[in-house]
C-alpha cells in the first residue's frame, strides 16, 4: 500500500459515481418542492386538526390536548341530521347528474358531429363564470310565483313532491328540492367530462358489430356501451359526490335552516362559534365517512387504476 | 304516431339538449338580469330594462377591488401550481423510484377530500402557527389544492409522449437543456396549458377554502357571497356575463387554433 495510490482512488471514485448519483437524484429534486408543499399544507394540517379535535378548553383560557374523544360522540349526536342530509342530498344529486349527464355526454361523443366543439364549449364555459353568481341565478329561476313554480303547480308536480317532503306547497325555494337542484347543476360538468372522455374512446365499430349480431339499440347500450364507459361513470360519480357532500353554498343560498348540510355546521363552528374542537371533530367524521364510502365504491366497481 | 316515433328515435339527442339547456339557463338569467334596474337591494325580480350597470361596472364599493385581488391570487396560484405540478408530473412519468405509490396517493388525496375538510384543517395549521390570515394564506391554500389537478393534466400528456423523440434530439447532439426547451416542452405544452387553465379557473372561483383562510381579505367569490345577504348589485351580473362571454371566446379560439394546427400537421 502506498500513499500515492490512495488519493487517485478517492478522487476517481466519486467522479465515476457522481453522474449516476446525480441522475438518480433527479426525480427527487423534481418532486421535492411540490411534495413538500403538499406535506406542509395538506398532510400536516390534518395532523393539527386531529390534535385540535381532542383538545378541550375555551378561546379565553386556551386549548389543551386532553384526549377528549367524547367530542366526537357529542358532535355525532348533535349533528347527525346534518350528516345524513349531506349524504342524502349529495347522493341524490350524484344520481341525477348521472341520469342527466349521460345523454349529453353520449350526444357529444357520438351524435354531435361538427357541433361537438360548440357543445363542449357550452359545457365547459360555465366553469369559468363564478359558480356563486350562477347559484344566485337559481334564486330567480325558482322564485315563488315564478314561471318554474307556476308550471310545476299547474302540472300538480308540487303536490306530489310536497307530499314526499321535497318541497312545500306553492314553493320550491328554501326546500330540499332547491338544494338538490343547485347541487346537481353545480356538479354536472364534473360528471359530463369524465363520461365524455371514456365514451369517446369507444370504437364506433363495436356498435356496428353489436347491431350485426342482432342486438337491439337497448341491448347494445346495456351490454357494450355502458360497461365500456364504466371508468367514466366511476370517476364522474366520485368527482360529483365528494365535493357535493362537503358543499354548503347551495344549502345556504337556496335552502333554509331545515336543509343545512354538515359543511355549513363546520363553517359556523369554526368561523363564528369558534368551538375549534367540535369543528375539527365534525370535519374528521365527514372525511372518514367520505373516504370509507369512496374506498368501498372503488373496490366494488373494480376500477382501481383511477389514480 | 309519427311524432312519438320521432321522439323515440331521437330520445338521446332530446335528453342531451335538455340537459344542456339546464346548464345554460342560469347563465342566460345572469345575462338578462345584468340589464335590470332593480327596485331595492336585491336583483332577483325583473323590473325594467337599463344599461346603468354596464355603463358603470365598478360603481359598487369594493367589488372591483375584490375582483382584482381574485385575479392576482389566481395568476400567482396558477404560476405556482403549474411549475410545481409540472415538475412532479415529469418525475412520476419519466422516472422509477421508491415511494412512487405513496407520492401518487398524496397527490390523489386532495382531490378525494371534501373541500371543507381541507379548508378547516389548513385553518387549524395557520391558527396554531399564529399566521396572519390574508393574501398569503389564501395563495398558499390555492397552490395546494390546484397542484393535484395540474399534475393529473400534465401527467396525461407526458404519458402519451414518445420518449424516442428526445432520444433522437440527443442523437442529433442536443444538450439536455436544449432537448428540454426545444423538444420536450413544446410537446408537453398542451397538457401544461390545460393544467394552468384549470388551476386559474379553480383558484378564481374557489369559495370554501378561501372563506376559511382569508381572514378579513375579500376575494370576488367572497364578495358575491356577502352580497347574497346584503343585497346583490346588478354589477355582479355584468361581471358574470363578461366572464361567460370571455370564457366562450377563449375556449373557441383555443379550439380553432388546435384545429388549424391539426390540419396543417
Amino acid at each position: 500500500m502506498s500513499v500515492t495510490d490512495a488519493p487517485p482512488a478517492k478522487a476517481t471514485g466519486p467522479q465515476i459515481r457522481k453522474p449516476s448519483t446525480r441522475k438518480r437524484l433527479v426525480p427527487y429534486w423534481l418532486l421535492l418542492p411540490g411534495i413538500l408543499w403538499l406535506v406542509v399544507f395538506f398532510a400536516l394540517p390534518l395532523v393539527y386538526q386531529a390534535s385540535t379535535s381532542v383538545q378541550t378548553g375555551s378561546l379565553e383560557k386556551g386549548f389543551e390536548v386532553t384526549w377528549h374523544f367524547a367530542t366526537y360522540w357529542d358532535a355525532l349526536r348533535d349533528y347527525y341530521p346534518q350528516f345524513i342530509r349531506s349524504l342524502l342530498y349529495a347522493g341524490t344529486a350524484t344520481i341525477l347528474c348521472l341520469l342527466l349527464g349521460y345523454p349529453l355526454a353520449y350526444l357529444i361523443a357520438f351524435k354531435a358531429g361538427r357541433w361537438r366543439n360548440l357543445v363542449l364549449v357550452l359545457v365547459i364555459a360555465p366553469f369559468f363564470t363564478s359558480f356563486l353568481i350562477r347559484t344566485l341565478a337559481w334564486k330567480t329561476i325558482l322564485a315563488d310565483g315564478g314561471a318554474v313554480v307556476d308550471v310545476l303547480n299547474t302540472l300538480h308536480v308540487l303536490d306530489v313532491t310536497s307530499w314526499l317532503g321535497w318541497t312545500e306547497s306553492n314553493r320550491v325555494l328554501a326546500t330540499p328540492m332547491a338544494v338538490v337542484c343547485g347541487l346537481t347543476y353545480n356538479f354536472l360538468p364534473f360528471m359530463i367530462l369524465p363520461l365524455y372522455t371514456s365514451l369517446e374512446r369507444i370504437d364506433g365499430r363495436l356498435h356496428e358489430a353489436a347491431g350485426d349480431l342482432y342486438a337491439t339499440p337497448a341491448t347494445t347500450f346495456r351490454k357494450v356501451t355502458f360497461p365500456l364507459s364504466m371508468p367514466g361513470v366511476v370517476s364522474g360519480t366520485l368527482l360529483t359526490f365528494i365535493p357535493a357532500s362537503g358543499d354548503y353554498v347551495n344549502a345556504e343560498l337556496l335552502g333554509s335552516t331545515d336543509t343545512k348540510m354538515v359543511g355549513s355546521v363546520i363553517q359556523t363552528q369554526f368561523l363564528r362559534v369558534l368551538d375549534y374542537p367540535t369543528a375539527a371533530a365534525l370535519s374528521f367524521i365527514l372525511m372518514a365517512i367520505v373516504l370509507l364510502m369512496v374506498t368501498a365504491y372503488i373496490r366494488r366497481s373494480g376500477t382501481e387504476d383511477l389514480v | 304516431m309519427p311524432v312519438l316515433r320521432w321522439i323515440r328515435r331521437n330520445l338521446i339527442v332530446i335528453a342531451g339538449l335538455l340537459t344542456l339547456a339546464y346548464m345554460i339557463l342560469p347563465n342566460i338569467v345572469v345575462m338578462v338580469f345584468s340589464f335590470n334596474k332593480p327596485n331595492g337591494r336585491f336583483n332577483y325580480a325583473w323590473q325594467r330594462f337599463s344599461l346603468d350597470a354596464w355603463k358603470d361596472p365598478c360603481g359598487v364599493a369594493d367589488m372591483c377591488g375584490s375582483l382584482s385581488l381574485s385575479l392576482q391570487i389566481a395568476a400567482w396560484a396558477t404560476v405556482g401550481a403549474t411549475v410545481l405540478g409540472t415538475m412532479i408530473a415529469f418525475a412520476l412519468v419519466r422516472y422509477r423510484f421508491r415511494a412512487r405509490g405513496a407520492i401518487n396517493s398524496l397527490i390523489f388525496l386532495p382531490m378525494a377530500m371534501p373541500e371543507v375538510v381541507m379548508a378547516a384543517s389548513l385553518l387549524t395549521l395557520f391558527l396554531n402557527m399564529g399566521a396572519e390570515l390574508g393574501f398569503w394564506t389564501v395563495l398558499i391554500a390555492h397552490i395546494m389544492f390546484c397542484l393535484s389537478f395540474v399534475v393529473t393534466a400534465v401527467k396525461a400528456r407526458v404519458m402519451s409522449m414518445d420518449p424516442r423523440l428526445e432520444e433522437a434530439a440527443r442523437d442529433l447532439y442536443a444538450g439536455p437543456v436544449q432537448t428540454f426547451v426545444r423538444v420536450t416542452l413544446p410537446i408537453a405544452a398542451p397538457g401544461i396549458a390545460a393544467g394552468a387553465l384549470l388551476a386559474f379557473a379553480l383558484s378564481f372561483d374557489d369559495f370554501i377554502i378561501t372563506n376559511f383562510n382569508a381572514g378579513s381579505t375579500v376575494t370576488f367569490p367572497m364578495f358575491v357571497w356577502g352580497s347574497a345577504q346584503r343585497g346583490t348589485p346588478v354589477q355582479i351580473n355584468v361581471i358574470g356575463t363578461a366572464m361567460f362571454v370571455l370564457a366562450v371566446l377563449v375556449v373557441l379560439a383555443g379550439q380553432l387554433l388546435a384545429n388549424r394546427r391539426k390540419k396543417s400537421a
